[in-house]
């Protein structure tokens, strides 16, 4: 490790300058979120007019009143939750045990396998096919449908055979004396070993279902299904041309912007709350990700 | 092959000692077939667990390619896609006589060029940046925080770009106004679309992308620097000759791979900060087959472009592999 006295007067310099720029770019990424949780907590009027830069103007919660008390906002909150968890446990029910199948030497057909699922990283249908299939599968304005055809992805099998693979066979003798079948021996030896890697995988398949919008918008017509991302796209894209709504907001203390804001800021605090847990797990998953096919 | 070979009799010497060996070996496939029995009988249970994710992949991915063939089909909803008739490469025809494509082809390739340009060195700057600090909180908490934005859904970064660069009430026009110009109509204007587009790819990614080089950066070998101290070199200077050259393998497969994904401009976020203003500048091949097929229901035509979308993007990443392959020996991974 270097040591600041053993510093020349030249690098004592750089390093000042690079730690400015590195604090000026984390100023950068910080200041647009602040921004917006003092939009959300401004007057509609102070928003509207361009007032608001680092602090709340006029601070008022009108905008959150007006958030709160609209029931489409915790039924798509609620739908959120319901995708997000379903999601996820869905995803792990169908790739740890595919993954710990595929890591097997003695199945046949492995490298068929493993080309079969590969091949869906590198060509892919693209949308109109998936949308009739869809359609023909009467999956349509489906949660259930929403829930099982994001469950799967190659790269996630991938990352979680090649973890399983670099596990050495000895660990699972001593199960395998004791006459464990593959059930027992994924169950009791291969996933306590492997929890850096699964925490990973249910960590990607957290993100994608908390943020999953463009499927969410195409295939979810039901006000009562769709989840969080889509209300917040419908609510930004109707409010600033809703000539009803410029008139009640006129009268209340609120505006579009600050509507906006509010939902912005509702529907990252989940984000912000797991975050520092699981900063340790995406840094080493990012590792993992560097996957062989 | 049990009919032809069982009789041997009356036979040239030479074919019956071939008739002979079909059946030694035949008998050698029954113990293959037997062993292959107790083979599944043993591990039936790797089976069982791989079916599903098998079935999975049927339905939900191979299952589409079959119905990619609509793009040579006169496709109507009530024949379904068996049923539809063929019309050859009608579709593609029509495809390359479009103006609104070809120009979506264009904008794919030039969003995915300026975030080459732009977006691919900032990650590595980052790191470079990040190896030199010292005080290990501030590092920590300054990654912890360019991380962030990662996680954030589209959607929100877009409702942050919208609010950020409104005319009247965004922060962009009011810093534009302090300094006494007029305000900029930003998400309306054409021009505007690509370096908010790319700058915004930047701020949501650069941090995240730092941390593959931040590893490649932990795996130089600590005692090329500390010769480097004893020659004299300064911090620059060693940031020069060993941390570029020690990640050089590092950089060069993250840019093949991103040469691979030149089609994969984030049609998503395109969606939330396009408008028929800014078409011109902004739609790319993904949102024009999204208001095609799923908008206007020409599911044919937009599957046509959808194939020769995957094509190019096949035989882009194929290329990529191979090369990243040659180059694999040498790198981290």
């Amino acid at each position: 490790m270097m040591n600041w006295n053993l510093y020349s007067r030249g690098d004592r310099f750089f390093a000042i300058v690079v730690s400015v720029l590195i604090g000026m770019f984390t100023v950068a990424t910080l200041y647009p979120f602040i921004y917006i949780a003092a939009v959300s907590f401004s007057s509609g009027f102070a928003a509207q007019a361009g007032k608001v830069v680092l602090t709340p103007i006029d601070a008022t919660l009108e905008a959150y009143g007006y958030i709160l008390w609209d029931p489409q906002f915790w039924v798509s909150y609620r739908n959120t939750f319901i995708y997000t968890i379903g999601g996820t446990l869905m995803s792990l029910a169908f790739i740890i045990p595919g993954a710990y199948a595929l890591s097997r030497p003695q199945l046949k057909g492995r490298r068929f396998f493993n080309l079969f699922i590969a091949f869906t990283m590198w060509f892919n249908a693209g949308l109109i096919p998936f949308f009739l299939n869809m359609r023909d599968l009467n999956l349509l304005d489906s949660m259930f449908g929403i829930i099982l055809a994001f469950a799967v992805n190659a790269f996630n099998i991938i990352l979680l055979r090649n973890f399983f693979e670099a596990i050495p066979q000895s660990f699972e003798e001593a199960a395998r004396m004791d006459g464990a079948n593959d059930f027992q021996v994924l169950w009791k030896v291969y996933m306590p070993l492997s929890k850096p890697a699964i925490a990973t995988i249910t960590l990607f398949c957290i993100v994608s279902r908390w943020n999953g919008f463009f499927w969410a918008m195409v295939l979810l017509q039901s006000e009562d299904k769709i989840p969080l991302q889509v209300f917040l796209r419908h609510t930004i894209s109707n409010l600033s041309d809703d000539d009803e709504f410029a008139i009640v907001q006129t009268a209340a203390g609120f505006s579009a912007e600050t509507v906006t804001a509010a939902i912005i800021v509702c529907s990252i605090i989940p984000v912000l709350i797991v975050y520092p847990f699981i900063q340790k797990y995406f840094e080493k998953g990012i590792l993992l990700g560097g996957v062989k096919e | 092959m049990v009919d032809e070979n069982t009789n041997t009799a009356g036979q040239p010497p030479e074919k019956a000692a071939i008739a002979v060996h079909e059946a030694a070996r035949h008998h050698i496939d029954d113990g293959r077939l037997i062993r292959l029995f107790d083979h599944f009988k043993r591990e039936w249970q790797i089976y069982v667990m791989l079916l599903p994710t098998i079935i999975w992949f049927l339905v939900f991915l191979y299952k589409p390619m079959y119905g990619l063939q609509i793009a040579f089909k006169d496709y109507s909803i009530f024949r379904g896609v068996a049923n539809s008739p063929w019309v050859g490469i009608e579709h593609f025809h029509t495809l390359f006589a479009n103006d609104q494509f070809i120009r979506a082809v264009k904008n794919t390739v030039t969003i995915s060029f300026y975030n080459l340009l732009f977006g691919f060195p900032a990650p590595i700057i980052l790191a470079l940046m990040f190896n030199e600090i010292l005080h290990a909180t501030y590092k920590r908490t300054a990654q912890t925080i360019v991380y962030l934005p990662h996680f954030i859904s589209s959607v929100i970064i877009a409702g942050i770009v919208i609010t950020a660069f409104s005319p009247t009430a965004g922060i962009i026009n009011t810093f534009i106004g302090w300094l006494g110009f007029e305000p900029v109509y930003f998400l309306t204007q054409p021009q505007w679309f690509r370096p908010i587009f790319v700058g915004t790819g930047i701020w949501q990614e650069a941090g995240f992308g730092s941390i593959v080089f931040l590893a490649a950066i932990a795996g130089v070998n600590p005692s090329l620097y500390e010769s480097a101290v004893v020659d004299g070199a300064n911090r620059w200077q060693m940031m020069w000759k060993i941390t570029i050259p020690s990640i050089l393998p590092t950089i060069l497969i993250m840019l093949i791979i991103r040469i691979g994904n030149v089609m994969e401009v984030s049609f998503e976020l395109v969606i939330l900060l396009y408008q028929p203003a800014t078409y011109e500048t902004a739609d790319v091949v993904n949102t024009w087959i999204y208001r095609q097929g799923l908008q206007s229901g020409q599911y044919d035509l937009a599957a046509a472009a959808g194939l020769f979308n995957a094509v190019v993007a096949f035989v882009l990443v194929m290329t990529a592999n191979t090369l990243s392959r040659r180059f694999s020996r040498t790198s981290l991974w």
